[in-house]
């Protein structure tokens, strides 16, 4: 069957699953639209947390990024799994025993103050808004593969689906149409990987397929692909350090500490019964993770080896020729995704890393995983899976993030602070409105991204890890932390965090308003901007403890309920109305 | 509280600190010991094609922490029987 045929097909039936679940599991209050009511089961919460965790950026854009990083690719690896650890240990079982709705109303009642909860909330939307900017990256490529079409137009049809998808449901419909867009995207991210790991290594398990030998050869695979690579004149793949060792460092540990700070992660974990399921959820989630992200490099380094080894051709005397290329590279052509200048106009492809002459003047890594198939020369059927796979997960995640949003609006700054009388259904529609707002603005950027997908919602971690950890790890450690350090050490981290990202990423990542520049020489120490959290992070703690060291310590209320969330028992009934 | 006094308040308290001070420690290590800071020393070993910081930073690291969170979960489970104050209700 035609491959376009076979996509549609497949895509619409996953759809047709998710929009099913999403009418039969319809909220109908304000607690399970965003809780879900708060009694999903462990195992089934750790699906959905992974599917609203794994979003467009893992799985569209993170193997591709590592595809071309190597060694330096693996911060994404482990901040993005690590995380899980300290969210595990330190937030979710304490948040769970506090049970209510959301992040910033932990916030305002822990430091007694609508200020503190306000500034959580500014956080929440720069920090959402940000992440999602990424997604919508990741829905343009997806869509404008799948429809054949520019990745503008591919863009905004996937905004149309995002905002109809998210703003019908909320939380309980979300949670179980992720657990189905769970089962979507793991099988079309490892069937390729299954098939590929075979084909090159003769070993079905990717994650050992990788350090494998090569089918018919004695080389190990990773060593055979250090060799090709060296040999055009790029970097070697096992050892290419990404900017630094101190720089791999900050990068990891801002993702790690994004991670245990994302409201839309930490929300989940509101959503099951009792504190320890909340121990346990945090563990299940983990593992469906793991699943993808230990697949990740091997989909890496084999995409790398499989398109060298089409393009390049090592061993044989020509590189490939344009008029020979292959289908997929036809296909990518129209996105305006991938580009082929002649400069030599030998009607042969270079491809190196020299810029001048490199004759793929566009390859946008974003398209390595949703092309890997086709290159590998897959049967239809896979490739198909694939585009729903990246449209499972980049739905799966806009949808929660949204939902974090609307909750931060409508819950915490319309209930919370400026109309408390505001009823139900009042505030479900300005949820809905604040969804739609949402959708727009990031929509609008996403025109023009700042950085591929998945270095778009490291800048969003960057931005968690300086503003939302550090003041929620103080107020379940510290019972003196006073609601003016917390202000002071929230307003302190996201800022030297913002401030350093704008001057080199443009002011809200309009690129002409960059004063410094993307450059590496301006990087304070050699650190990227998406790896700053952890300096925002390290300013927020120290702002905090010096404002609160000279301010008066919290009421003693305050300090009891520090004590009430470290014991596990006795938690509000958070089954269904 | 729950607890039948505040000595066993401070206990359990105490004891869930050591737990996660100890997790900690190996979170660490695997990841950003052997992954990024040892890379280089480790890389001179191999497990059959991989070299074994490559391995530590690609996949190891993500093996333990999945053993780490259930560890956590399972030990704060006996912890809670302990003190009395798991949620059976």
């Amino acid at each position: 069957m035609e491959l376009q045929t076979l996509t549609y097909i497949v895509v619409g039936f996953t759809f047709a699953i998710y929009i099913g679940i999403a009418i039969w599991a319809r909220a109908g209050s304000t607690k399970e639209f965003y809780v879900a009511g708060g009694g999903v089961h462990p195992i089934a919460n750790g699906m959905a947390t992974a599917a609203d965790w794994m979003s467009a950026a893992s799985f569209i854009s993170m193997a591709g990024l590592i595809a071309y990083m190597g060694y330096g690719g693996s911060v994404f690896l482990m901040g993005w799994t690590g995380g899980f650890v300290l969210l595990a240990m330190f937030l979710a079982p304490y948040l769970r025993k506090y049970g209510k709705f959301t992040v910033p109303e932990f916030i305002g009642d822990r430091f007694y103050s609508n200020t503190a909860r306000m500034v959580a909330v500014v956080c929440l939307i720069i920090i959402s808004v940000t992440y999602v900017i990424g997604q919508m990256k990741g829905v343009g490529v997806a869509f404008s593969r799948f429809l054949e079409v520019s990745y503008e137009v591919g863009l905004l049809v996937g905004m149309t689906i995002v905002f109809i998808y998210a703003v019908v449901g909320g939380m309980k419909g979300i949670t179980y149409t992720q657990i189905a867009q769970y089962c979507v995207l793991i099988l079309a991210y490892t069937i390729p990987a299954v098939f590929i790991s075979l084909n090159l290594t003769g070993n079905p398990i990717p994650q050992l397929g990788m350090g494998s030998t090569i089918s018919g050869t004695d080389v190990y695979l990773l060593d055979r692909l250090d060799q090709v690579v060296t040999e055009i004149g790029f970097s070697d793949y096992t050892n290419h350090v990404r900017g630094s060792t101190l720089n791999m460092f900050m990068y990891t540990l801002s993702l790690m500490i994004g991670t245990a700070g994302l409201p839309h992660v930490i929300i989940r974990f509101f959503t099951v019964p009792k504190v320890k399921d909340a121990r346990t959820s945090a563990g299940w989630a983990l593992i469906f993770i793991a699943l993808l992200y230990t697949t990740a490099p091997a989909v890496a380094a084999m995409a790398r080896l499989n398109l060298h080894n089409t393009i390049n051709q090592p061993g044989s005397a020509e590189s490939l020729e344009y008029a020979e290329r292959p289908q997929w590279f036809k296909n990518w052509e129209k996105t305006g995704l991938l580009a082929f200048e002649d400069k030599n106009g030998d009607g042969y492809i270079q491809y190196t890393p020299d810029a001048t002459s490199n004759e793929m003047v566009t390859l946008d890594r974003d398209i390595i995983v949703l092309a890997n198939p086709e290159i590998a020369k897959l049967p239809n059927w896979v490739i198909a899976l694939v585009a729903a796979g990246g449209l499972a997960a980049a739905l799966s995640t806009a949808a929660g993030l949204l939902l974090a949003i609307a909750s931060a609006i409508s819950h915490d700054l319309l209930k919370g602070v400026m109309m408390p009388d505001i009823s139900e259904k009042a505030e479900l529609l300005a949820s809905r409105i604040a969804m739609a707002g949402a959708i727009g603005v990031a929509g609008y950027l996403g025109f023009n991204p700042p950085d591929f997908a998945a270095g778009t919602v490291a800048l969003a971690f960057g931005l968690a890890a300086s503003s939302i950890f550090p003041v929620l790890m103080m107020g379940i450690f510290n019972r003196r932390i006073s609601k003016e350090g917390a202000i002071a050490g929230m307003v302190a981290g996201i800022g030297v965090t913002l401030f350093y990202v704008f001057q080199h990423k443009g002011i809200m990542f309009v690129a002409s308003t960059a004063f410094l520049g993307d450059m590496k020489e301006n990087w304070f120490f050699g650190i990227e901007p998406n790896a700053f959290g952890a300096v925002g992070a390290v300013v927020n703690f120290a702002v905090a403890f010096a404002v609160s060291a000279v301010t008066k310590a919290p009421p003693q209320d305050v300090q009891d309920l520090v004590e009430f969330i470290r014991v596990p028992v006795g938690v509000e009934a958070a089954q269904d109305h | 509280m729950a607890f039948k006094s505040k000595e066993m308040a401070k206990a359990y308290w105490r004891e869930n600190v050591r737990l996660m001070f100890v997790l900690s420690i190996i979170w660490f290590i695997v990841s950003f010991g052997c992954g990024i800071l040892f890379v280089d020393t480790l890389n001179q070993f191999r497990i059959g094609g991989f070299k074994v910081g490559f391995w530590f930073a690609q996949q190891g690291s993500i093996y333990v922490f999945v053993v780490l969170t259930f560890v956590y979960a399972s030990k704060m489970g006996k912890l809670d029987r302990k003190y009395g104050v798991d949620d059976e209700s």
